[in-house]
């Protein structure tokens, strides 16, 4: 959980650091993103569109009304997920890495077509995990995935860069042993740490009225969302909402 | 719970020591299965750490179990990690 959260702050921080974006959303049927972003009276064409050259990429797509660099391209509500073809999302990121800095796949859940079409052409990856066995067990399928059947693994290319992005982290039932710690997943997962975004009022305020949780600069979920973008674009930043705040000695003793 | 409990610095593993190991078990599990090992491996591993866990206090990373399949052969390799001074329960 929190894939498309993560999809829509992301794209807005790269954005609004002045990079050229594009956010896709490779959830066919569902169509979730568009409300993330808060775009949704304004979808024309989609994505399934633009594969079956029912309309061109600038008719689809949709700019953020916030920020000028920011490019939503939603999917297809109607359509059946085999509409999207391995040629046809090969044809769109294409035509899309010619003219923007980074494209954001939104997949779907699971390991089914949806998500194998979002992975396949990735050069990075953002493995966004819940504190949870679920969750961490997928992912590690996911990970099994991504160096097996994407594009670069299947041509012998260099791998794509895998980053873990843990969510829905609270502190507080970490530090009473009632959640799995960041140590714990990374012991399983091992991979680049982008960031941990705490389990926030924030996100569903946020999704509420369609703006990305990271626009919200007062909030926990919206600095933490900032921090990991700085970090994507290699900047050193320490982790924070590692840890609860501590509680007094009597608020302790009376459960406070 | 007592008033000194309060002061103890220990506290009593709670559900997410339960969740680590049984994540670790799964995972060794689709690992195995990803590679084509024999499946019963993270079961082996699991029955083998219980026998150990009956005289000495070792914990899930203290036993790995290794399978590596050669052209001719088949290595089995079981690497278990004593505590320093082993203290029977
Ligand atoms: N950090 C967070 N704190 C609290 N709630 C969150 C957080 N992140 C996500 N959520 C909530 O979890 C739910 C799912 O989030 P989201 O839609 O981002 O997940 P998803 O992975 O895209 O789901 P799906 O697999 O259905 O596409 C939403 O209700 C969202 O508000
Ligand atoms: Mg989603």
């Amino acid at each position: 959980m929190g894939k498309t959260t993560t999809a829509a702050s992301l794209a807005m921080g790269l954005a609004q650091k002045g990079k050229r974006t594009v956010v896709i959303d490779f959830d066919v049927g569902l169509r979730n993103l568009d409300l993330i972003m808060g775009c949704e009276r304004r979808v024309v064409y989609d994505f399934i569109n633009v594969i079956n050259n029912e309309a061109n990429l600038g008719q689809a797509l949709i700019r953020d009304k916030r920020c000028d660099l920011l490019y939503v391209l939603p999917a297809s509500q109607t359509r059946d997920k085999d509409a999207l073809t391995k040629e046809g999302v090969a044809r769109v990121l294409e035509e899309l890495a010619a003219s923007y800095d980074f494209v954001i796949c939104d997949s779907p859940a699971g390991i089914e077509h949806g998500a194998t079409m979002a992975m396949y052409f990735a050069d990075d990856a953002v493995v966004v995990t819940n504190p949870e066995v679920s969750s961490v067990r997928d992912s590690d399928r996911m990970l099994g995935i991504l160096s097996s059947r994407s594009r670069r693994a299947e041509l012998s290319e260099e791998p794509i860069r895998e980053f873990l992005l843990l969510t829905r982290y609270d502190a507080g039932r970490v530090q009473n042993g009632e959640m799995l710690s960041v140590d714990d997943v990374q012991e399983i997962l091992a991979l680049k740490l982008l960031g941990i975004i705490p389990e926030s009022k924030a996100v569903l305020t946020a999704s509420n009225s369609g703006t990305p949780v990271i626009l919200d600069r007062e909030s926990d979920a919206g600095q933490a969302y900032s921090d990991m973008v700085a970090r994507y674009l290699g900047d050193e930043v320490p982790h924070r909402f590692l840890h609860a705040e501590k509680k007094g000695f009597l608020s302790r003793l009376f459960g406070g | 719970m007592g008033l000194l409990d309060y002061f103890r610095a220990t506290q009593p593993p709670g559900s997410a020591t339960v969740a680590k190991e049984r994540l670790q078990i799964l995972v060794a599990h689709d690992r195995a299965a990803a590679r084509g090992c024999p499946s019963y491996l993270p079961q082996l591993q699991t029955e083998i750490l219980a026998v150990i866990r009956k005289y000495i206090d070792v914990d899930m990373n203290s036993v790995t179990v290794n399978y590596e399949q050669g052209e001719s052969h088949e290595v089995l390799e079981l690497n278990i990690i004593l505590p320093d001074s082993p203290s029977s329960r």
